[in-house]
């Protein structure tokens, strides 16, 4: 090995890690929120980075009518939930998140008649089509077993992973596809090449991270989602909804589940079933960073990426079970580092 | 004048075993009324029923509005607050930001003044303002979480055992406290085992024994009851149960 392959691998693995990065990020919110171990994030990146694809190529992706429909179930499982005390407002409300929204952006697809938009519009639409399918996921499917145990909310969890791929496979089909990079410039420095793609990469990493910490730190919104997070009961004493925070928290994790989708979909071909890999190596991230820590997790994923870049140079077909080997020790150290700790009760 | 809270035929059941049994209850505005009661007769569970944590069977009231089937969040919107045995604060955050979500659900101007009344009856809160909730010592914790709930504007603040396991300097500033807020046009609902400190400064109390109310009137007078004496203010009896 020399230098220039030294840096060409680091380079690969930054790129990777940023985006495993990312998803260690959102796993990480979605747990310390809801205490949902969230599987399905895999599919927020397939259908992000399938339906900006399928849009590039002038075609109607089958995800839109995927969130139309769950936006439909979400409406009446809140019309279900309204029944005890109807309050125009709150039914007004849900129609206009359940309804209208999905409906509106339809309507813009459709209004684009099959024309491929130009980048820009094609990425906001995947966003919110991904972002409306995260919401109602959330509503669907855990808001009414929210105060169940880690467990429950686990086993619900993959039951919405296998369900969504089954959507994905439907949607998109057995080949892969791959969408049209951001940027097609590319800078060269020394040895190492920067395609605009890598650069906007960890342009949209740094910025997302930058931008979380901002809303956590400093806004009411994300100062409740913290002290959800730290303190369910407290958190309701003081009129914070468990299910606001919950939705919240699943719009952040499906939005940048699709925006990882984006970002790597014009690097590598995707499938219908690539997301899940893709997520449980941000999953590893969020194992090392013990499933709280967001700092840790950010590191734990630049490593990941790291050592699945070596590993293909080195052993490529040991790769995964190189990168997934990492978990052991990570785990073996945590548990002689921690005393048992009970589940906690709600 | 027409009660505040009103709670009428209440029952709450752990499972098979009822913790609370057939509890009326009753708080005015501007009043301070308190529960006394030996450890495990239920005071617990009844304001938390109350609040919405625990499931309760019966009729509750609030400022004229059924609330026994709507949320927790809806029942602090309401007016209604709980200051938990536990406290449930926020941990890892600054006492700044325990105090802003307190104000939650109710407008910045609102939220605005109450910083202001809150600073002004804990100024130990204001000197803490950026430290983390859980580094505060257990009297300082107290006076956040009751802080923390004052924020809201609350109409009727309930506290559970605010007095518990804190040194007696902090508990009659605590006490003090409590009896400043029915001027500033607060109820408050009391639960406490210090029975002769809640009866001090209330204005009614009830006495619960093994989960129903046995006994309740003006505060005055269930302090010179001689039962009372007898259980909760002079010596303990065993079983403290001599009525």
């Amino acid at each position: 090995m020399n230098t220039t392959i030294l840096l060409f691998l680091l380079q690969d693995g930054i790129t990777n890690g940023a985006i495993y990065a990312l998803l260690g990020l959102a796993l990480v919110l979605v747990f310390a929120v809801t205490r949902i171990i969230l599987i399905p994030q895999g599919e927020f990146i397939t259908f992000g980075a399938l339906t900006y694809a399928s849009l590039s190529a002038g075609q109607m992706p089958g995800t839109i009518k995927l969130a139309v429909a769950m936006g439909v179930v979400a409406f009446a499982f809140d019309l279900f939930t309204f029944r005890k005390a109807l309050d125009a407002r709150r039914v007004l409300r849900s129609i206009a998140v359940n309804i209208v929204f999905p409906l509106a952006i339809w309507g813009v697809m459709w209004a684009l008649g099959g024309r491929p938009g130009n980048i820009a519009l094609n990425i906001a639409l995947s966003l919110l089509i991904v972002a409306a399918i995260g919401l109602y996921l959330y509503r669907i499917a855990f808001q009414p077993i929210a105060h169940t145990s880690v467990l429950v909310l686990l086993i619900a969890s993959v039951g919405c992973h296998l369900a969504l791929q089954g959507f994905g496979l439907v949607f998109f089909g057995a080949e892969g596809q791959r969408g049209p990079a951001i940027s097609s410039d590319a800078i060269t420095i020394g040895a190492l090449r920067f395609t605009g793609q890598s650069i906007a990469v960890y342009g949209i990493t740094i910025a997302l991270i930058v931008g979380l910490w901002l809303f956590f730190g400093y806004t009411l919104y994300g100062k409740a989602l913290r002290a959800t997070a730290v303190n369910r009961l407290g958190a309701r004493l003081v009129g914070i909804r468990t299910s606001l925070s919950g939705q919240i928290a699943f719009l952040l994790a499906s939005v940048i589940g699709a925006i990882s989708g984006i970002l790597i979909v014009p690097i590598t071909t995707l499938y219908y079933d690539t997301g899940f890999l893709i997520g449980l190596k941000g999953f590893i991230a969020a194992i090392i960073g013990g499933l709280v820590s967001y700092p840790l997790t950010a590191a734990a994923a630049i490593l990941v990426g790291c050592v699945e870049a070596f590993s293909s140079f080195y052993a490529s077909n040991y790769k995964e079970v190189i990168v997934f080997t990492l978990i052991l020790p990570v785990l073996v150290l945590r548990s002689l580092a921690a005393p048992a700790v009970e589940e906690e009760k709600d | 004048m027409s009660a505040l809270l009103q709670v009428t035929d209440a029952h709450v059941a752990y499972g098979k075993v009822e913790a609370v049994r057939a509890v009326n209850l009753e708080v005015r505005a501007d009043e301070i009324v308190t529960i006394i009661g030996a450890n495990g007769a239920g005071k617990t569970t009844l304001l938390n029923a109350v609040m919405g944590i625990l499931p309760l069977k019966g009729g509750v009231t609030f400022a004229g509005q059924d609330v026994s089937k709507i949320d927790i969040e809806d029942r602090v919107a309401a007016g209604l607050s709980l200051v938990p045995e536990h406290r449930e604060l926020f941990a890892t955050m600054n006492v700044e930001d325990n105090l802003l979500l307190g104000a939650f659900r109710i407008d910045k101007a609102t939220a605005a003044r109450s910083f202001e009344h809150v600073y002004t009856l804990f100024p130990r809160l204001k000197e803490r303002r950026k430290q983390l909730a859980g580094t505060l010592s257990g009297g300082e914790q107290q006076m956040l979480a009751m802080g923390r709930a004052l924020m809201g504007a609350p109409k009727l603040l309930m506290l559970d055992e605010p007095s518990l396991g804190l040194a007696p300097i902090i508990v009659a500033d605590i006490f003090r406290i409590v009896s400043e807020l029915r001027a500033a046009g607060v109820s408050v609902l009391l639960v406490e085992q210090n029975a002769q400190a809640a009866l001090k400064i209330a204005d009614r109390a009830y006495v619960m024994e093994l989960g129903e109310f046995i006994l309740d009137g003006v505060a005055s007078d269930i302090a010179s009851n001689q039962r009372v004496v007898a259980s909760y203010l002079g010596f303990q009896h065993e079983g403290a149960s001599a009525i």
